[in-house]
Protein backbone atom coordinates (compact mmCIF):
# COMPACT_ATOMS: atom_id res chain seq x y z
CA UNK A 1 0.00 0.00 0.00
CA UNK A 2 1.39 3.16 -0.97
CA UNK A 3 2.28 5.78 2.01
CA UNK A 4 0.48 8.80 0.34
CA UNK A 5 -2.70 6.61 0.16
CA UNK A 6 -5.20 9.23 0.27
CA UNK A 7 -2.66 11.38 -1.08
CA UNK A 8 -1.88 14.99 0.10
CA UNK A 9 -5.19 16.70 -1.38
CA UNK A 10 -3.59 20.62 -1.00
CA UNK A 11 0.28 20.87 -1.07
CA UNK A 12 0.10 24.08 0.78
CA UNK A 13 -1.08 22.71 3.93
CA UNK A 14 0.54 20.31 6.17
CA UNK A 15 -1.29 16.81 6.47
CA UNK A 16 -0.57 13.55 7.96
CA UNK A 17 -0.28 10.77 5.33
CA UNK A 18 -1.22 7.56 7.44
CA UNK A 19 -0.67 4.15 5.83
CA UNK A 20 -3.83 2.36 7.58
CA UNK A 21 -2.15 -1.17 7.31
CA UNK A 22 0.76 -0.45 8.80
CA UNK A 23 -1.02 0.94 11.98
CA UNK A 24 -1.86 -1.02 15.18
CA UNK A 25 -4.59 1.28 16.63
CA UNK A 26 -2.81 2.35 19.93
CA UNK A 27 -4.36 5.82 19.75
CA UNK A 28 -0.93 7.53 21.11
CA UNK A 29 -1.05 10.00 18.30
CA UNK A 30 -5.07 10.72 18.73
CA UNK A 31 -4.29 11.71 22.49
CA UNK A 32 -0.47 13.39 21.37
CA UNK A 33 -2.15 15.87 19.02
CA UNK A 34 -2.44 19.70 19.66
CA UNK A 35 -4.62 19.76 16.83
CA UNK A 36 -7.02 17.30 17.44
CA UNK A 37 -7.25 16.36 14.14
CA UNK A 38 -6.58 12.55 14.17
CA UNK A 39 -9.62 10.46 15.04
CA UNK A 40 -9.54 5.98 15.07
CA UNK A 41 -11.93 4.88 12.34
CA UNK A 42 -14.70 2.95 12.64
CA UNK A 43 -13.51 0.49 9.85
CA UNK A 44 -11.21 -2.05 10.14
CA UNK A 45 -7.78 -1.76 8.11
CA UNK A 46 -6.75 -4.92 6.82
CA UNK A 47 -5.54 -6.84 9.85
CA UNK A 48 -8.68 -6.35 12.19
CA UNK A 49 -7.45 -3.20 13.55
CA UNK A 50 -9.45 0.04 13.52
CA UNK A 51 -6.59 2.23 12.66
CA UNK A 52 -5.86 6.28 12.78
CA UNK A 53 -7.45 8.70 10.43
CA UNK A 54 -7.08 12.12 9.78
CA UNK A 55 -10.01 14.30 10.20
CA UNK A 56 -8.84 16.21 6.71
CA UNK A 57 -8.76 19.64 8.26
CA UNK A 58 -6.14 21.51 11.16
CA UNK A 59 -3.02 19.80 10.86
CA UNK A 60 -0.33 22.17 11.84
CA UNK A 61 2.95 19.76 10.87
CA UNK A 62 4.03 19.70 14.13
CA UNK A 63 5.19 15.89 13.75
CA UNK A 64 4.00 15.37 17.53
CA UNK A 65 1.91 12.51 15.96
CA UNK A 66 5.03 11.00 14.44
CA UNK A 67 7.34 11.12 17.31
CA UNK A 68 4.66 9.42 19.45
CA UNK A 69 3.94 6.43 17.05
CA UNK A 70 5.51 3.10 17.66
CA UNK A 71 5.40 2.34 14.29
CA UNK A 72 7.91 3.28 11.81
CA UNK A 73 5.67 3.43 8.83
CA UNK A 74 2.67 4.30 9.83
CA UNK A 75 2.58 7.99 9.61
CA UNK A 76 4.94 10.39 7.65
CA UNK A 77 3.79 13.85 7.99
CA UNK A 78 3.64 15.67 4.97
CA UNK A 79 4.57 19.87 5.40
CA UNK A 80 4.99 22.48 2.65
CA UNK B 1 8.10 19.41 -0.18
CA UNK B 2 9.50 18.44 3.38
CA UNK B 3 8.20 15.48 5.05
CA UNK B 4 8.75 13.75 8.81
CA UNK B 5 9.03 10.27 8.22
CA UNK B 6 11.11 7.25 9.44
CA UNK B 7 15.29 7.50 8.43
CA UNK B 8 17.28 5.46 9.54
CA UNK B 9 15.66 1.87 9.23
CA UNK B 10 14.96 -0.67 6.33
CA UNK B 11 12.74 0.05 4.23
CA UNK B 12 10.68 -3.29 4.72
CA UNK B 13 11.16 -5.58 8.13
CA UNK B 14 11.25 -9.30 5.85
CA UNK B 15 10.88 -12.17 8.46
CA UNK B 16 10.07 -15.79 8.38
CA UNK B 17 9.91 -15.51 4.80
CA UNK B 18 6.81 -12.34 4.78
CA UNK B 19 8.00 -9.24 3.50
CA UNK B 20 5.89 -6.22 5.83
CA UNK B 21 6.53 -2.64 6.87
CA UNK B 22 5.37 -3.23 10.47
CA UNK B 23 6.91 -4.02 13.78
CA UNK B 24 6.82 -7.01 15.71
CA UNK B 25 6.13 -4.77 18.71
CA UNK B 26 2.62 -4.26 20.19
CA UNK B 27 0.72 -1.61 20.21
CA UNK B 28 1.62 1.18 22.25
CA UNK B 29 5.09 -0.27 22.61
CA UNK B 30 7.71 1.92 24.26
CA UNK B 31 10.66 -0.19 22.06
CA UNK B 32 8.85 1.25 18.68
CA UNK B 33 9.14 4.48 19.60
CA UNK B 34 12.86 4.44 20.78
CA UNK B 35 14.18 2.26 17.90
CA UNK B 36 12.42 5.68 15.61
CA UNK B 37 14.99 7.82 17.81
CA UNK B 38 17.54 5.83 17.61
CA UNK B 39 17.14 5.55 13.97
CA UNK B 40 16.84 9.17 13.35
CA UNK B 41 19.75 9.95 15.46
CA UNK B 42 22.20 7.58 13.65
CA UNK B 43 21.03 8.76 10.59
CA UNK B 44 21.49 12.76 11.35
CA UNK B 45 24.76 12.36 12.51
CA UNK B 46 25.80 9.62 9.79
CA UNK B 47 26.45 6.91 12.18
CA UNK B 48 24.74 3.88 10.62
CA UNK B 49 27.94 2.63 8.34
CA UNK B 50 30.16 2.30 11.30
CA UNK B 51 27.72 1.22 13.97
CA UNK B 52 27.23 -2.12 15.48
CA UNK B 53 24.28 -2.36 17.66
CA UNK B 54 24.04 -5.08 20.45
CA UNK B 55 20.56 -6.26 20.71
CA UNK B 56 19.38 -7.94 23.69
CA UNK B 57 17.66 -11.19 24.20
CA UNK B 58 13.66 -9.99 25.34
CA UNK B 59 10.56 -8.31 23.38
CA UNK B 60 13.71 -6.47 21.15
CA UNK B 61 16.08 -9.01 20.34
CA UNK B 62 14.66 -8.57 16.41
CA UNK B 63 16.21 -5.11 17.07
CA UNK B 64 18.10 -6.02 13.63
CA UNK B 65 14.72 -6.18 11.41
CA UNK B 66 14.61 -2.41 11.93
CA UNK B 67 17.77 -0.32 12.15
CA UNK B 68 19.97 0.14 9.53
CA UNK B 69 23.42 -0.19 10.53
CA UNK B 70 25.89 -3.34 11.91
CA UNK B 71 24.39 -5.80 14.63
CA UNK B 72 25.58 -8.36 16.92
CA UNK B 73 23.72 -10.63 19.57
CA UNK B 74 25.41 -11.44 23.34
CA UNK B 75 24.22 -13.96 25.40
CA UNK B 76 21.37 -12.76 27.41
CA UNK B 77 22.41 -9.75 29.60
CA UNK B 78 26.70 -10.09 28.31
CA UNK B 79 26.29 -7.23 25.71
CA UNK B 80 28.46 -4.88 27.48
CA UNK B 81 30.96 -7.42 27.90
CA UNK B 82 30.70 -8.60 24.22
CA UNK B 83 31.31 -4.73 23.71
CA UNK B 84 33.81 -3.99 25.05
CA UNK B 85 35.64 -6.65 23.45
CA UNK B 86 34.57 -4.63 19.40
CA UNK B 87 34.81 -1.43 21.40
CA UNK B 88 38.34 -2.11 22.06
CA UNK B 89 39.43 -3.90 19.07
CA UNK B 90 37.40 -1.53 16.64
CA UNK B 91 38.09 1.78 17.99
CA UNK B 92 36.29 4.11 15.27
CA UNK B 93 33.12 2.31 15.37
CA UNK B 94 30.36 3.16 17.40
CA UNK B 95 28.85 0.63 19.55
CA UNK B 96 25.26 0.47 21.23
CA UNK B 97 24.09 -1.80 23.56
CA UNK B 98 20.59 -1.57 23.64
CA UNK B 99 19.18 -3.94 26.46
CA UNK B 100 15.91 -4.06 28.67
CA UNK B 101 15.17 -4.56 32.51
CA UNK B 102 15.89 -8.21 32.69
CA UNK B 103 18.77 -8.44 29.86
CA UNK B 104 20.61 -5.51 31.94
CA UNK B 105 19.10 -5.24 35.33
CA UNK B 106 18.90 -8.81 36.27
CA UNK B 107 20.99 -11.21 34.64
CA UNK B 108 23.75 -8.52 33.22
CA UNK B 109 23.57 -6.40 35.93
CA UNK B 110 27.82 -7.18 36.71
CA UNK B 111 28.48 -6.80 33.19
CA UNK B 112 26.78 -3.67 32.69
CA UNK B 113 27.95 -2.19 36.33
CA UNK B 114 32.01 -3.63 35.36
CA UNK B 115 31.95 -2.22 31.63
CA UNK B 116 30.78 1.26 33.47
CA UNK B 117 33.36 1.06 35.73
CA UNK B 118 35.83 0.61 33.30
CA UNK B 119 34.32 3.60 31.28
CA UNK B 120 34.37 1.51 27.86
CA UNK B 121 33.18 3.23 25.15
CA UNK B 122 29.41 2.20 24.74
CA UNK B 123 26.50 4.13 24.51
CA UNK B 124 23.91 1.99 26.82
CA UNK B 125 20.58 2.06 25.80
CA UNK B 126 18.17 1.07 28.61
CA UNK B 127 14.60 0.12 28.26
CA UNK B 128 13.00 0.51 31.59
CA UNK B 129 9.32 -1.22 31.11
CA UNK B 130 9.31 -2.52 34.81
CA UNK B 131 8.57 -6.11 33.85
CA UNK B 132 9.35 -9.08 31.42
CA UNK B 133 7.85 -8.25 28.68
CA UNK B 134 8.52 -11.01 25.91
CA UNK B 135 8.34 -13.69 28.39
CA UNK B 136 4.73 -12.98 29.69
CA UNK B 137 4.84 -9.80 32.30
CA UNK B 138 7.00 -11.33 35.10
CA UNK B 139 8.61 -9.93 37.53
CA UNK B 140 11.94 -7.53 36.51
CA UNK B 141 13.74 -5.89 38.44
CA UNK B 142 12.41 -2.67 38.11
CA UNK B 143 9.29 -3.69 39.21
CA UNK B 144 7.73 -1.58 41.69
CA UNK B 145 6.66 -2.16 44.76
CA UNK B 146 3.24 -3.21 45.36
CA UNK B 147 3.19 -3.59 41.08
CA UNK B 148 1.48 -7.52 40.02
CA UNK B 149 3.17 -9.40 37.94
CA UNK B 150 2.50 -12.82 36.56
CA UNK B 151 5.27 -13.52 39.29
CA UNK B 152 3.97 -11.36 42.19
CA UNK B 153 0.69 -12.34 41.99
CA UNK B 154 -0.51 -9.92 44.79
CA UNK B 155 2.27 -7.06 44.20
CA UNK B 156 6.13 -7.15 44.91
CA UNK B 157 6.87 -7.24 48.54
CA UNK B 158 9.90 -5.48 48.92
CA UNK B 159 10.86 -8.14 51.93
CA UNK B 160 10.92 -10.64 50.22
CA UNK B 161 11.49 -9.70 46.07
CA UNK B 162 13.56 -6.68 47.09
CA UNK B 163 13.39 -2.82 46.02
CA UNK B 164 12.97 -1.83 42.58
CA UNK B 165 16.54 -1.55 41.10
CA UNK B 166 17.85 2.24 40.24
CA UNK B 167 20.73 1.13 37.74
CA UNK B 168 21.32 4.46 36.91
CA UNK B 169 21.95 5.61 40.41
CA UNK B 170 24.17 2.61 40.89
CA UNK B 171 26.25 3.69 37.77
CA UNK B 172 26.63 7.08 39.09
CA UNK B 173 28.48 6.02 42.08
CA UNK B 174 31.06 5.10 39.42
CA UNK B 175 33.98 7.20 38.20
CA UNK B 176 34.40 6.40 34.35
CA UNK B 177 30.90 7.33 33.25
CA UNK B 178 30.89 10.34 31.45
CA UNK B 179 26.61 10.77 30.87
CA UNK B 180 23.95 9.02 32.53
CA UNK B 181 20.84 10.43 32.27
CA UNK B 182 17.01 8.79 32.57
CA UNK B 183 14.12 9.78 30.18
CA UNK B 184 10.86 8.51 29.48
CA UNK B 185 8.83 8.28 25.65
CA UNK B 186 5.37 8.14 27.29
CA UNK B 187 4.51 11.69 25.91
CA UNK B 188 5.70 14.23 23.55
CA UNK B 189 7.26 16.25 25.68
CA UNK B 190 9.36 13.07 27.41
CA UNK B 191 9.77 11.99 24.21
CA UNK B 192 11.71 15.07 22.56
CA UNK B 193 14.15 14.84 26.04
CA UNK B 194 14.61 11.06 25.32
CA UNK B 195 15.51 12.43 21.57
CA UNK B 196 18.06 14.70 22.51
CA UNK B 197 19.60 12.01 25.15
CA UNK B 198 20.06 9.46 22.60
CA UNK B 199 21.35 11.99 20.40
CA UNK B 200 23.38 13.05 22.77
CA UNK B 201 24.86 9.00 23.72
CA UNK B 202 25.42 8.49 20.46
CA UNK B 203 27.58 12.04 19.89
CA UNK B 204 29.64 11.00 22.50
CA UNK B 205 30.87 7.49 20.96
CA UNK B 206 31.13 9.58 17.40
CA UNK B 207 33.66 11.96 19.71
CA UNK B 208 35.34 8.92 21.14
CA UNK B 209 34.72 10.13 24.54
CA UNK B 210 33.15 7.61 26.70
CA UNK B 211 30.62 5.66 28.32
CA UNK B 212 26.91 6.73 27.71
CA UNK B 213 24.30 5.04 29.92
CA UNK B 214 20.10 6.39 29.09
CA UNK B 215 17.52 4.71 30.81
CA UNK B 216 14.26 5.21 28.88
CA UNK B 217 11.13 4.32 30.93
CA UNK B 218 9.27 2.66 28.41
CA UNK B 219 5.63 2.01 28.09
CA UNK B 220 4.62 -2.18 27.81
CA UNK B 221 0.88 -1.81 27.77
CA UNK B 222 1.27 -5.72 27.33
CA UNK B 223 2.85 -6.33 30.56
CA UNK B 224 0.86 -4.21 32.50
CA UNK B 225 -2.25 -5.59 30.88
CA UNK B 226 -3.65 -2.42 30.34
CA UNK B 227 -4.45 -0.15 27.31
CA UNK B 228 -1.40 2.20 25.51
CA UNK B 229 -3.15 5.35 26.81
CA UNK B 230 -3.24 3.64 30.40
CA UNK B 231 0.20 2.24 30.33
CA UNK B 232 1.92 5.60 29.14
CA UNK B 233 -0.28 7.55 32.16
CA UNK B 234 1.58 4.63 34.81
CA UNK B 235 4.74 5.45 33.40
CA UNK B 236 4.06 9.02 33.96
CA UNK B 237 2.79 9.07 37.54
CA UNK B 238 3.74 5.71 39.32
CA UNK B 239 7.15 4.90 37.26
CA UNK B 240 8.40 8.50 37.61
CA UNK B 241 7.62 8.18 41.21
CA UNK B 242 10.11 5.99 41.68
CA UNK B 243 12.47 6.40 38.72
CA UNK B 244 12.57 10.52 38.68
CA UNK B 245 13.49 11.70 35.16
CA UNK B 246 16.68 13.34 35.82
CA UNK B 247 19.74 13.98 34.06
CA UNK B 248 22.59 12.62 36.78
CA UNK B 249 25.72 13.56 35.08
CA UNK B 250 27.26 15.24 31.96
CA UNK B 251 30.75 15.52 31.64
CA UNK B 252 30.96 14.95 27.95
CA UNK B 253 31.79 18.34 27.35
CA UNK B 254 35.01 18.19 29.28
CA UNK B 255 35.46 14.71 28.31
CA UNK B 256 39.48 14.45 26.55
CA UNK B 257 39.33 12.96 23.27
CA UNK B 258 40.40 8.80 23.29
CA UNK B 259 43.99 9.27 22.21
CA UNK B 260 45.15 7.55 19.02
CA UNK B 261 44.49 4.13 19.56
CA UNK B 262 47.35 1.71 19.86
CA UNK B 263 48.12 -0.60 16.80
CA UNK B 264 46.58 -3.94 17.25
CA UNK B 265 49.43 -6.86 17.51
CA UNK B 266 47.73 -9.94 15.72
CA UNK B 267 48.66 -13.65 17.62
CA UNK B 268 50.68 -14.12 14.64
CA UNK B 269 52.61 -11.06 14.53
CA UNK B 270 52.88 -11.61 19.12
CA UNK B 271 53.85 -14.98 18.81
CA UNK B 272 56.84 -14.05 15.56
CA UNK B 273 58.15 -11.04 16.60
CA UNK B 274 58.11 -11.15 20.60
CA UNK B 275 61.12 -13.72 21.67
CA UNK B 276 64.08 -14.96 20.52
CA UNK B 277 62.98 -18.00 18.81
CA UNK B 278 58.98 -18.08 19.71
CA UNK B 279 57.30 -19.10 16.86
CA UNK B 280 53.96 -20.34 15.56
CA UNK B 281 53.45 -24.43 15.49
CA UNK B 282 55.33 -25.88 12.98
CA UNK B 283 55.17 -29.50 14.46
CA UNK B 284 55.56 -32.29 12.44
CA UNK B 285 53.54 -35.27 12.42
CA UNK B 286 55.76 -38.65 13.12
CA UNK B 287 54.04 -41.70 14.16
CA UNK B 288 57.31 -43.50 15.25
CA UNK B 289 57.91 -40.76 17.93
CA UNK B 290 57.62 -42.34 21.53
CA UNK B 291 55.24 -39.96 23.39
CA UNK B 292 56.63 -38.79 26.52
CA UNK B 293 54.52 -36.97 29.68
CA UNK B 294 56.97 -35.41 32.14
CA UNK B 295 55.77 -33.80 35.79
CA UNK B 296 58.09 -31.65 37.19
CA UNK B 297 57.45 -30.81 40.90
CA UNK B 298 58.82 -28.89 43.86
CA UNK B 299 58.87 -25.76 45.77
CA UNK B 300 57.72 -22.31 44.17
CA UNK B 301 61.21 -20.91 43.21
CA UNK B 302 63.66 -23.72 42.33
CA UNK B 303 62.14 -22.91 38.79
CA UNK B 304 59.76 -26.51 37.78
CA UNK B 305 57.77 -24.14 35.80
CA UNK B 306 60.41 -22.40 33.80
CA UNK B 307 62.14 -26.02 33.47
CA UNK B 308 58.59 -27.95 32.19
CA UNK B 309 58.70 -24.43 29.69
CA UNK B 310 62.26 -25.16 28.63
CA UNK B 311 61.23 -28.92 27.64
CA UNK B 312 58.33 -28.05 25.86
CA UNK B 313 60.48 -25.41 24.41
CA UNK B 314 63.27 -27.84 23.43
CA UNK B 315 60.07 -29.90 22.13
CA UNK B 316 58.96 -27.40 19.90
CA UNK B 317 62.34 -26.53 18.09
CA UNK B 318 62.50 -29.88 17.39
CA UNK B 319 59.29 -29.61 15.79
CA UNK B 320 57.35 -32.11 18.09
CA UNK B 321 54.17 -31.66 19.63
CA UNK B 322 54.28 -29.89 23.29
CA UNK B 323 51.71 -29.05 26.09
CA UNK B 324 52.98 -27.04 29.09
CA UNK B 325 50.55 -27.06 32.27
CA UNK B 326 50.97 -25.74 35.30
CA UNK B 327 48.87 -26.99 38.27
CA UNK B 328 47.22 -25.18 40.73
CA UNK B 329 45.52 -27.42 42.88
CA UNK B 330 44.28 -26.69 46.45
CA UNK B 331 46.76 -28.85 47.69
CA UNK B 332 49.25 -27.03 45.68
CA UNK B 333 48.93 -23.94 47.87
CA UNK B 334 51.63 -23.16 50.49
CA UNK B 335 54.75 -22.78 47.54
CA UNK B 336 54.26 -26.01 46.01
CA UNK B 337 54.40 -25.97 42.60
CA UNK B 338 54.17 -28.57 39.67
CA UNK B 339 53.41 -29.03 36.04
CA UNK B 340 53.22 -31.73 33.18
CA UNK B 341 54.81 -31.45 29.86
CA UNK B 342 53.77 -33.94 27.12
CA UNK B 343 56.06 -33.90 23.92
CA UNK B 344 54.35 -36.04 21.08
CA UNK B 345 54.40 -36.94 17.10
CA UNK B 346 50.87 -36.09 16.98
CA UNK B 347 48.74 -33.56 18.43
CA UNK B 348 48.91 -33.62 22.60
CA UNK B 349 45.47 -34.83 23.59
CA UNK B 350 45.44 -34.34 27.49
CA UNK B 351 48.08 -32.20 28.34
CA UNK B 352 48.35 -33.75 32.04
CA UNK B 353 50.71 -36.39 33.39
CA UNK B 354 49.36 -38.20 35.50
CA UNK B 355 51.41 -41.06 35.22
CA UNK B 356 54.23 -39.82 34.40
CA UNK B 357 57.63 -41.35 32.34
CA UNK B 358 60.09 -38.87 33.56
CA UNK B 359 59.69 -37.23 36.91
CA UNK B 360 61.72 -34.20 38.80
CA UNK B 361 61.28 -33.66 42.32
CA UNK B 362 62.88 -31.17 43.83
CA UNK B 363 62.05 -31.54 47.30
CA UNK B 364 60.60 -33.94 49.99
CA UNK B 365 56.82 -33.19 49.46
CA UNK B 366 56.80 -33.53 45.39
CA UNK B 367 58.63 -36.58 45.05
CA UNK B 368 56.46 -38.45 48.52
CA UNK B 369 53.36 -36.98 46.00
CA UNK B 370 54.32 -38.09 42.57
CA UNK B 371 56.70 -40.75 43.16
CA UNK B 372 54.22 -43.36 42.91
CA UNK B 373 52.85 -42.53 39.62
CA UNK B 374 56.09 -42.93 37.53
CA UNK B 375 55.55 -45.54 34.99
CA UNK B 376 57.72 -48.82 34.95
CA UNK B 377 60.15 -47.88 32.24
CA UNK B 378 60.39 -44.44 33.42
CA UNK B 379 62.64 -41.91 35.09
CA UNK B 380 63.07 -39.91 38.79
CA UNK B 381 65.14 -37.19 38.64
CA UNK B 382 65.72 -36.48 42.46
CA UNK B 383 67.56 -33.62 43.98
CA UNK B 384 69.95 -35.19 46.64
CA UNK B 385 68.96 -33.45 49.80
CA UNK B 386 65.23 -35.55 48.69
CA UNK B 387 65.54 -38.54 51.59
CA UNK B 388 64.19 -41.12 49.68
CA UNK B 389 61.95 -42.77 52.11
CA UNK B 390 59.18 -44.22 49.60
CA UNK B 391 60.44 -46.90 47.02
CA UNK B 392 59.35 -46.23 43.65
CA UNK B 393 57.21 -48.52 41.40
CA UNK B 394 59.49 -51.77 40.26
CA UNK B 395 61.51 -50.77 37.16
CA UNK B 396 61.47 -46.69 37.65
CA UNK B 397 65.24 -45.42 37.04
CA UNK B 398 65.80 -43.21 40.58
CA UNK B 399 68.26 -40.46 39.60
CA UNK B 400 69.56 -38.38 42.63
CA UNK B 401 71.16 -35.60 41.37
CA UNK B 402 73.22 -32.74 43.64
CA UNK B 403 71.14 -29.60 41.29
CA UNK B 404 70.59 -27.37 44.32
CA UNK B 405 74.51 -27.88 45.83
CA UNK B 406 75.84 -27.53 42.06
CA UNK B 407 74.04 -24.50 41.16
CA UNK B 408 75.77 -23.00 44.19
CA UNK B 409 78.98 -24.12 43.76
CA UNK B 410 78.89 -22.96 40.06
CA UNK B 411 77.39 -19.84 41.19
CA UNK B 412 74.58 -19.25 39.88
CA UNK B 413 72.43 -20.41 43.23
CA UNK B 414 68.97 -19.59 41.25
CA UNK B 415 69.68 -22.73 38.29
CA UNK B 416 69.13 -25.86 40.04
CA UNK B 417 66.37 -26.62 37.14
CA UNK B 418 69.02 -26.03 34.87
CA UNK B 419 71.37 -28.24 36.19
CA UNK B 420 68.22 -31.18 36.26
CA UNK B 421 67.90 -29.66 32.42
CA UNK B 422 71.70 -31.26 31.95
CA UNK B 423 70.63 -34.12 33.50
CA UNK B 424 68.15 -34.57 31.33
CA UNK B 425 70.19 -33.73 28.63
CA UNK B 426 73.07 -36.25 30.08
CA UNK B 427 70.97 -39.45 30.25
CA UNK B 428 69.22 -39.01 26.94
CA UNK B 429 66.03 -40.02 28.45
CA UNK B 430 63.51 -37.05 26.83
CA UNK B 431 64.14 -37.95 22.87
CA UNK B 432 64.61 -34.39 22.32
CA UNK B 433 68.12 -33.12 21.21
CA UNK B 434 71.12 -31.80 23.11
CA UNK B 435 71.45 -28.73 20.93
CA UNK B 436 67.08 -28.30 21.45
CA UNK B 437 67.78 -28.74 25.39
CA UNK B 438 70.73 -26.33 25.20
CA UNK B 439 68.81 -23.52 23.33
CA UNK B 440 65.71 -23.72 24.87
CA UNK B 441 68.07 -21.69 27.58
CA UNK B 442 67.80 -18.65 25.12
CA UNK B 443 64.23 -18.58 25.07
CA UNK B 444 63.70 -18.93 28.53
CA UNK B 445 66.16 -16.38 29.34
CA UNK B 446 65.34 -14.31 26.45
CA UNK B 447 64.66 -10.86 28.31
CA UNK B 448 68.03 -11.60 30.35
CA UNK B 449 70.52 -12.59 27.38
CA UNK B 450 73.20 -12.53 29.98
CA UNK B 451 71.47 -14.90 32.00
CA UNK B 452 71.23 -17.35 28.86
CA UNK B 453 74.58 -17.13 28.67
CA UNK B 454 75.83 -18.26 31.99
CA UNK B 455 72.72 -20.54 32.54
CA UNK B 456 74.13 -22.17 28.83
CA UNK B 457 77.96 -22.79 30.34
CA UNK B 458 76.10 -24.02 33.43
CA UNK B 459 74.45 -26.24 31.51
CA UNK B 460 77.81 -27.72 30.00
CA UNK B 461 79.67 -27.86 32.72
CA UNK B 462 77.04 -29.92 35.07
CA UNK B 463 76.34 -31.85 31.84
CA UNK B 464 80.10 -32.70 31.89
CA UNK B 465 80.21 -33.19 35.61
CA UNK B 466 77.03 -35.91 35.46
CA UNK B 467 78.54 -37.67 32.75
CA UNK B 468 81.41 -37.93 34.40
CA UNK B 469 80.23 -39.21 37.73
CA UNK B 470 77.71 -41.59 35.97
CA UNK B 471 80.29 -43.38 34.06
CA UNK B 472 82.51 -43.95 37.53
CA UNK B 473 79.32 -44.81 39.38
CA UNK B 474 79.03 -47.73 37.64
CA UNK B 475 79.90 -49.72 40.72
CA UNK B 476 76.64 -47.01 42.36
CA UNK B 477 79.28 -45.43 44.38
CA UNK B 478 80.01 -41.42 44.07
CA UNK B 479 83.58 -40.51 44.55
CA UNK B 480 82.45 -37.40 46.71
CA UNK B 481 82.42 -37.95 50.33
CA UNK B 482 79.74 -35.46 49.75
CA UNK B 483 77.67 -36.69 48.03
CA UNK B 484 75.01 -39.54 48.60
CA UNK B 485 75.15 -42.94 47.35
CA UNK B 486 72.37 -45.19 46.82
CA UNK B 487 71.95 -49.13 46.00
CA UNK B 488 69.74 -50.93 43.98
CA UNK B 489 66.60 -52.24 45.69
CA UNK B 490 65.24 -55.57 45.82
CA UNK B 491 62.59 -54.65 43.10
CA UNK B 492 65.76 -54.27 40.98
CA UNK B 493 64.66 -50.34 40.52
CA UNK B 494 67.89 -48.55 39.86
CA UNK B 495 69.30 -45.42 41.69
CA UNK B 496 71.61 -43.84 39.82
CA UNK B 497 73.96 -41.80 41.82
CA UNK B 498 76.29 -38.27 40.69
S1 LIG C 1 1.47 16.75 12.58
FE1 LIG C 1 0.80 17.60 14.49
S2 LIG C 1 -1.08 18.57 14.00
FE2 LIG C 1 -0.65 17.25 12.28
S3 LIG C 1 -1.72 15.40 12.77
FE3 LIG C 1 0.32 15.16 13.57
S4 LIG C 1 0.20 15.85 15.65
FE4 LIG C 1 -1.63 16.55 14.63
S1 LIG D 1 0.36 6.05 17.17
FE1 LIG D 1 0.77 4.97 15.29
S2 LIG D 1 0.07 2.92 15.64
FE2 LIG D 1 -0.81 4.18 17.22
S3 LIG D 1 -2.77 4.77 16.43
FE3 LIG D 1 -1.38 6.35 15.85
S4 LIG D 1 -0.66 5.78 13.84
FE4 LIG D 1 -1.61 4.01 14.72
S1 LIG E 1 5.36 -7.24 25.50
FE1 LIG E 1 5.65 -5.15 26.13
S2 LIG E 1 7.74 -4.65 25.61
FE2 LIG E 1 7.22 -6.51 24.52
S3 LIG E 1 6.53 -5.81 22.52
FE3 LIG E 1 4.71 -6.00 23.79
S4 LIG E 1 4.44 -4.00 24.68
FE4 LIG E 1 6.50 -4.07 23.87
Amino acid sequence: MPLNESGNVNPKQPMPLINAAECKGCERCVEACPAKCLRISDKLNCRGVKAVEYIGKGCTGCGICFYNCPEPYAIVIDKP
Amino acid sequence: MAQIKTTGMYKSFPRSGSDTKTSHYCAGCGHGIVHKLIAEALFDLELQDETIIFNPVGCSVFGYYYLDAGHISAAHGRSPSAATGIARTLKDRTIICYQGDGDLGAIGLNSTLQAANRGEHIAVIFINNATYGMTGGQMAPTTLAGMKTRTTPFGRDPLTDGYPLHVCEMINELKAPVYIERVSVADTRRIMKARKAVRKALKIQKENRGYAFVEIIAPCPIGLKSTPLETARFCMEEMEAEFPLVCLRDNSADQPLLPTPKKIVSVKDFFENSGTDLGISTAVPDESFKELRMKFSGYGGQGVLSLGLWLAEAARIDRRFTTWFPSYGPEQRGGAASCAVVVSGRTVGSPDADHPDLLVAMNQVAYERFIGDVLPGGFAFVDLTVPINVEPRAGVRLISVPALKLAEEFGITQSANTVILAAISAFGVSNLSRESLLSSLDAGFRKKPELAIKNKKLFVKAETWIKDQWKSSEVRECESAEIAASEDTAHGTGRGIC
